[in-house]
């Protein structure tokens, strides 16, 4: 359980700093350009590995199709420009509708 | 008011999910007070729900919430006061009130950001303690496909990104390949962290300049 807190804590504070950092510290300054890239960059290569992870599981021990056909009815919603309400419901909706089908 | 409703049922299900990983109550409430980020959050509770230790859990929050430092430096102009006021309006950026206030060519509204973003607040809290209060079984929580919820949560934020650039994609499919080939035998904490080795891919745009016309 502690280390459930501890790792709350330290989130909050490196949470804040970085929500903080770009405001307080942009000034008439910048980032050299290159690093832009590299940082711009970081938002996919997460998410993608945080969904990828998420599905997959450990040693790939999570894999399941009904989470898969979930997600592949948010992808659909998403690029329907559903909202993203609309999309998480989707899936989750076509997941328990599949789980119950076959379930 | 869909930004609203999305953060509630989000956190709902986070409140859920923490309290089934073992968190208790007063955690996962207490995450969403002082955390309040659902990215970091769900990474916090994906890292150390496959084993992981502290550090790889901090750090895989701490990177999937990196992509608020560029945020952060886009939305700087439009802020007010001195540096310690701005870094604390900085606090206001979470994704899709950051999105909302972009009124076009890097040019952001402060009043519709902090508009935005002060509801979810109290939002995100009672959602997640409603949640892990209401505490659903496991079984239940599989029938309602409520699992879903957090991959497809972070697959609506990749879309998003995936859509802006082609090099975005890349970095997308090259960080998802070392994810699943890096979980099969290292903890999801080590795995998400090396994904963001393909960021380096952003490198490549400042050397290849010129050819950068389509995007």
């Amino acid at each position: 359980m502690s280390t459930v807190w501890t790792a709350i804590a330290a989130a909050a504070v490196v949470s804040f700093v970085i929500k903080a950092a770009g405001p307080a510290l942009v000034g008439d300054r910048d980032l050299p350009p290159w690093s832009m890239g590299i940082i711009g960059m970081l938002a996919p290569a997460l998410l993608a590995g945080l969904v990828v992870v998420d599905v997959f599981g450990p040693g790939w021990s999570s894999l399941d199709a009904t989470v898969i056909a979930g997600l592949a009815a948010t992808a659909a919603a998403t690029l329907l420009r559903a909202p993203m309400l609309v999309a998480v419901l989707a899936g989750i909706a076509a997941t328990a509708l599949l789980r119950l089908a076959f379930g | 008011m869909s930004l609203g409703t999305a953060t509630f049922v989000l956190a709902l299900t986070f409140g859920a999910l923490a309290r089934a990983e073992g968190w208790g109550i007063l955690a996962p409430v207490v995450s969403s007070l002082i955390v309040f980020s659902g990215s970091a959050q769900f990474a916090l509770l994906t890292a150390l729900g496959g084993g992981g230790g502290v550090v790889p859990a901090v750090a895989a929050a701490a990177l999937i919430n990196a992509r608020f430092l560029p945020m952060g430096l886009a939305i700087a102009p439009s802020l007010r006061g001195r540096r310690a006021r701005r870094a604390l309006e900085g606090q206001a950026v979470v994704d899709a009130s950051w999105a909302a206030a972009h009124v076009g060519e890097g040019r952001f509204d402060r009043e519709l950001l902090i508009g935005a973003t002060l509801p979810q607040w109290p939002l995100w809290i009672a959602g997640t303690w409603l949640g892990a209060v209401f505490s659903p079984p496991q079984h239940v929580v599989h029938d309602l496909g409520l699992d879903t919820a957090f991959p497809a949560f972070f697959l609506v934020l990749l879309l998003h990104e995936a859509a802006a650039t082609k090099r975005a994609r890349v970095a997308a499919v090259l960080g998802g390949c070392i994810a699943a080939g890096l979980v099969t035998v290292l903890p999801p904490g080590i795995a998400l962290i090396a994904a963001t080795a393909a960021a380096l891919v952003g490198l490549r745009r400042f050397r290849q300049r010129p050819r950068e016309a389509r995007s």
